[in-house]
């Protein structure tokens, strides 16, 4: 693709237009540089890393009992997803057995996560087609109404709403408090009514249906060569989720259906993570029906930065987030630090699809389908 | 009255004007509340509530933060144009208030035209927006000025065909007039075509005020805030009182053709808060509308325009002429 910023428009009718990192819809601080033809783009030149903050060098200075709290500011919208790939990885390295309730609570909160996760997307994405001053700021503050009632329940179990340190090498930190159970049942099903609310004002709504039918086409061929994942692969008609093929923390325990869906369009990831949501809510309420009694943790308590030292070793761990596969590769050396560290964050491999899809849009457009991508830019620049 | 009449005309238009201008300016300041107060209900939020009881003196903190902002000036900004645009695109907008009647006999002027010149009036706003668009010197607000008249133009035609249906009907294109033909019945309850011409209505409405869902040269997702991303102070909020008193004008247009104008229960003088009552139903149905739907883009807007809601439009306009030849007897 050609470094638009090297061609000269002069005297030609196309126009260059920035849109990002200030804009409101970077989802964050994207930077797209679009040449347009009238509506048309006709190219894109995608910036990231206006966000990065040296995840993986800073990995290598913080224990392993520190860096999970950090693990959560790389994705932030969907943070017990990472810190459960960091920990895997360290646990793959020492060989940590980890305990059958732990591993449920893992599940637990990660589908949680999932549903938070979607109720963000789904409203932000509203919001490009929609929005502020129109029907997309109804859906998301609906949305949002929603994922403040999981986050309630992260902050009744953790203490924190957004970035957690839930998750230990060997187990969980927190057991579930008293009486989180039953809130947790009753959220779900009313979240299991909401969603199908947003399914009705949406799903038969002619003006979403133009906007979403048809756009953004991945075909599955493209879909598998530059290496998406998560919704956006089920969308363009491979069926892949990880939690299926290779089932961690005790997923194989769990019954759900993966959505599938040909098109590869938006609508097509729409109604993916539509099913996703109901699917997660399924799982939820099959963790707290089977939560085995026993010890959340297969180590004490953390007291110090020393406590918990891994061999030397490497492992790669990777976990189905709400944006496709969170993967971590971790080197450890026998000290309580990583070597080092690298994180595979599924919205930097996700927006690797953007190139391919914006050319030939409309300006319009180009803000569906980055909302239907779902990227977070803490984990695109990390 | 009596007195009033007595005055020189161009005494008397002098001073409704300025009655209908100064009750204008309060009511539109009270519209965007009455919008944001409705809105936050239907998105299940309380809306504004700290500034005065019930955020009842919210518009008046908006226009106070507005007067005192910094009036910033592009460095690269067509500068003539750029601090005129506001200016033009105002006056039109608040022009279209001119022929309304508010009541029997009470109006700026009740042309024999009326129809006309609010329409033809109503879409000179474009000049302004244009020219706030292309002075900006931004390519946001040069996008958003080329869908804007791209727009206009194409819902100005449906807008008026359907318009001309009460037109037809009440056989007078003086507003008054209209008004009057429907002592007996509102034209919205005429047998099919009422309704199928107020429908048209309200949509053609809503894509002619560039309202969402069809605001696509606001689209503040893609295009930031379109033509007016370079305003700020006192000529953004004259920008938005234009907007608002556009879209409060089409709602009063709205009543007049279809509710029935100042016709309701109660003596002669509760006449202008009916029609008021009237416009503000029509108001909210527009907004209501607002809330509810994503935008949908330029190409699609254009399609509805020009293979929907034209044809649909100029179809009922002939069904209109038809029944009205079979119902009127012949000599």
């Amino acid at each position: 693709m050609p470094d638009v910023r090297a061609i000269d428009y002069a005297g030609s009718e196309r126009l260059t237009m920035n849109m990002g990192p200030q804009h409101p819809s970077a989802h964050g601080v994207f930077r797209a540089i679009l040449t347009l033809e009238g509506e048309t783009v006709v190219g894109v030149d995608a910036v990231i890393g206006y966000l990065h903050r040296c995840h993986e060098k800073l990995a290598e200075t913080l224990a392993y009992v520190q860096y999970p709290t950090i693990a959560s500011k790389t994705d932030y919208v969907a943070a017990m997803s990472s810190e459960l790939a960091y920990v895997m990885a360290a646990e793959q390295i020492a060989k940590v057995e980890v305990p059958k309730r732990a591993q449920y609570l893992r599940v637990l909160v990660g589908e949680l996560q999932r549903i938070a996760s979607h109720c963000l997307w789904l409203g932000t994405w509203c919001m490009d087609m929609g929005g502020a001053l129109g029907g997309g700021a109804t859906i998301f503050l609906y949305c949002i109404r929603e994922r403040e009632l999981v986050l309630d329940l992260f902050e009744a179990l953790v203490g924190a709403r957004l970035l957690y340190g839930f998750h230990q090498v060997g187990g969980v930190r927190y057991d579930l408090p008293e009486g989180w159970t039953d809130l947790c049942r009753r959220t779900i099903d009313l979240i299991d009514s909401r969603v199908d609310e947003y399914e009705h004002m949406l799903a038969d709504n002619p003006f979403f249906d133009m906007r979403t039918k048809g756009v953004g086409v991945i075909s599955r061929e493209l879909a598998q060569d530059v290496g998406i994942s998560g919704p956006l692969l089920r969308g363009s008609g491979v069926d892949f989720d990880l939690r299926r093929a290779y089932p961690y923390s005790s997923y194989e325990d769990f019954e759900f259906r993966v959505p599938v869906e040909t098109a590869g369009d938006c609508y097509a990831r729409y109604h993916v993570r539509m099913v996703e949501f109901r699917q997660s809510a399924r799982i939820v309420r099959q963790v707290l029906d089977g939560l085995p009694e026993g010890p959340i943790s297969s180590r004490p308590g953390v007291k110090s930065l020393a406590q918990v030292k891994v061999p030397k070793g490497e492992a790669y761990a990777r976990v189905e987030g709400p944006r496709g596969e969170v993967g971590c590769y971790l080197v450890a050396d026998g000290s309580n630090k990583p070597y080092r560290m690298k994180w595979r964050g599924a919205s930097f491999s996700n927006l690797s699809v953007l190139p391919h899809i914006l050319v030939g849009a409309s300006v319009a457009d180009v803000v569906a389908i980055m909302g239907s991508v779902d990227p977070v830019f803490g984990e695109v620049d990390r | 009255m009596s007195g009033f009449s007595s005055l020189p005309p161009a005494l008397q238009a002098t001073i409704m004007s300025a009655a209908v201008l100064g009750a204008l300016i309060g009511i539109l300041a009270y519209v965007t509340l009455l919008e944001r107060k409705f809105a936050a209900r239907l998105q299940s939020r309380i809306g504004p509530y700290r500034v005065g009881p019930h955020g009842l003196l919210q518009p008046i903190a908006d226009g106070v933060k507005l007067l005192l902002k910094e009036d910033l000036i592009p460095a690269s900004a067509d500068r003539p144009v750029f601090n005129l645009a506001p200016i033009v695109f105002l006056v039109p907008c608040l022009l279209i208030f001119a022929t309304i009647p508010f009541a029997p006999g009470i109006g700026v002027a009740d042309l024999n035209a009326g129809v006309l010149f609010f329409l033809a009036i109503s879409s000179l706003e474009i000049v302004g927006l244009f020219m706030a668009g292309w002075g900006s010197n931004n390519k946001y607000a040069l996008l958003s000025a080329m869908r804007a008249v791209n727009q206009i133009i194409s819902y100005d035609l449906p807008f008026l065909f359907s318009a001309l249906v009460p037109v037809m009907l009440a056989g007078s294109l003086r507003l008054s007039e209209i008004a009057a033909a429907q002592a007996g019945l509102w034209f919205i309850a005429y047998p099919v075509i009422g309704q199928l011409a107020f429908l048209a209505f309200v949509i053609t409405a809503v894509a002619a005020e560039n309202r969402a869902p069809f605001d696509i040269l606001e689209a503040e997702s893609e295009l930031v805030a379109g033509f007016r991303v370079e305003y700020s102070g006192m000529k953004f909020a004259i920008i938005q009182l234009a907007e608002y008193a556009h879209v409060l004008g089409t709602s009063f247009l709205g009543a007049l053709l279809f509710l029935g104008a100042w016709a309701g229960p109660g003596p002669a003088w509760l006449g202008p808060v009916w029609f008021l009552f009237k416009a503000l139903f029509v108001f909210l149905l527009l907004t209501w509308v607002r809330w509810s739907f994503v935008r949908i883009r330029v190409d699609q807007i254009l399609r509805v325009s020009w293979k929907l809601m034209l044809p649909a439009t100029l179809l009922l306009l002939f069904a209109t002429a038809a029944v009205i030849v079979w119902r009127t007897p012949h000599a």
